[in-house]
């Protein structure tokens, strides 16, 4: 009797990870389960949370109103830096138009909040507080305010988890700002690093080179930091040379990151493009 | 409190809090002042709180609670579903089949047979990891087992004065 029910569930759970590794057929339980469980998964961010609430409530009145006014002046920063964007914005849109390319659009940006963390830590992942009720979709760009975060690989109604650049099984296409060579940066599991996979030991690559993801594969928009190259080994004898990079973003500390909405109003502009290159040969 | 104890539903309830405890243990994130290595040696708490439960009350704990705590791991941690619902229905079966033996050792002895369940239950997670190509062997995948039953006699002590103290049979 009990071996038949081992062997029952034993067998159901090995096909229903087969069907779950092989097709998208149990995505849907996944995610009405993963509604289910939310209690747990706040529960074990509540000493997280409580600690930094108790953080709150100790501060004394002098910290807070220097923090605020900490804050207070950094925004006027940001807004004069905000309104020189705006008008750098138009000009470059108006410059890409006369080379005949499409314009660069703003991308929008929800706020999210870090609920979770995947306690594994060769599994670089964390779970958000947003979900597809706010349109969060498979795939998408994840940021925090100093760079590039990662992509979202799961999603229910209301949670996603976002599997981090620094983990092993993820890789992002990335271009030199210095240089504009183009490379791929993946993941290297612990330690927050990203390494440069395929670097010729020819090529004009130095330490401190700043990385920006390059758009290529259609997934991260273009122009977001990724990292900054911290070590550079040149091999004799290996076809490629070891480049390690400094994620920009804050992966281990960012409580709040930023989903990315790119408007996919790319097509309509790429397809009235060869007019505007008409004029140009004109 | 001593009411629960004719109350059927009442010891379930108990049971699944214990193994829901379990769960948010298996999930706090490490503080952050403590070096993200030390993240190896978390134990396998639903593991360990499953087997308790079968050794203490067999007859209302089986391989079903263990397969429905491995699918709630499963979607909390983001596996394969299956694998650690796999993995815990293997060693509550050997637990099952072992539970008398176990009751009569002591505790240490006790500790010495978690590792080995919570081996199998490690080494099944890395086996079905491996197969879907999404994981290398690594000689820390058994490090959870060793601080499981390490901490085992704590676990075991103060869930049997919690069993007791609520009255279940």
């Amino acid at each position: 009797m009990l071996g038949y029910q081992m062997l029952g569930l034993g067998v159901l759970s090995l096909v229903l990870g087969f069907v779950d590794h092989t097709t998208s057929w149990l995505d849907g339980s996944r995610s009405a389960l993963t509604i289910a469980l939310t209690p747990i998964v706040v529960m074990a961010d509540l000493p997280s949370r409580s600690v930094r609430g108790i953080q709150g409530v100790f501060s004394s009145r002098k910290d807070l109103r220097r923090r605020i006014n900490g804050l207070e002046s950094e925004l006027i920063f940001l807004r004069v830096k905000t309104e020189k964007m705006a008008a750098l914005i138009s000009e470059n849109n108006r410059l890409r138009g006369l080379l005949g390319s499409a314009a660069k659009l703003q991308d929008n940006v929800l706020v999210a909040e870090l609920i979770g963390v995947n306690p594994d830590p060769e599994e670089q992942e964390v779970v958000i507080d947003k979900g597809s009720e706010d349109s969060v979709f498979v795939g998408q760009p994840v940021l925090d305010s100093r760079g590039l975060v990662g992509q979202v690989v799961e999603v229910s109604p209301f949670s996603s988890r976002v599997l981090l650049i620094s983990d092993e099984r993820h890789s992002v296409p990335v271009q030199v700002l210095r240089s504009n060579l183009r490379f791929i940066a993946q993941g290297t599991g612990i330690g927050q690093q990203l390494e440069l996979q395929y670097v010729n030991s020819t090529v004009d690559i130095k330490v401190g080179d700043q990385l920006l993801s390059s758009g290529l594969g259609n997934r991260f928009p273009v122009g977001y930091p990724v990292g900054v190259v911290d070590k550079v080994a040149f091999k004799p004898g290996k076809p490629f040379a070891e480049v390690l990079a400094k994620p920009n973003a804050q992966l281990d500390r960012s409580r709040h990151v930023l989903l990315v909405f790119t408007e996919s109003r790319v097509s309509e502009e790429t397809n009235t493009s060869p007019g505007k290159g008409d004029d140009r040969g004109g | 409190m001593i009411a629960v104890a004719d109350n059927k539903t009442g010891g379930l309830v108990t049971i699944w809090i214990i193994i829901i405890a379990g769960m948010v243990l298996a999930l706090v994130p490490m503080p952050q002042l403590v070096p993200i290595e030390l993240g190896f040696l978390r134990p396998d708490w639903v593991a360990m709180v499953l087997v308790y439960w079968i050794i203490a009350l067999p007859h209302r704990v089986g391989i079903l609670t263990a397969w429905l705590a491995g699918i709630a791991m499963d979607v909390l941690l983001g596996s394969l579903i299956g694998q650690h619902a796999l993995s815990y229905v293997l060693i509550a079966y050997v637990a099952l089949s072992l539970y008398q033996r176990l009751r009569m050792f002591s505790v240490w002895q006790q500790s010495t047979v978690l590792f080995v369940l919570l081996g199998i239950n490690q080494l099944v997670g890395f086996w079905i990891e491996s197969v879907a190509g999404l994981a290398d062997w690594r000689f820390w995948y058994l490090l959870p087992a060793l601080s499981g039953a390490f901490l085992w006699p704590w676990v075991f002590l103060m869930l049997r004065s919690l069993r007791r103290w609520t009255g279940m049979t």
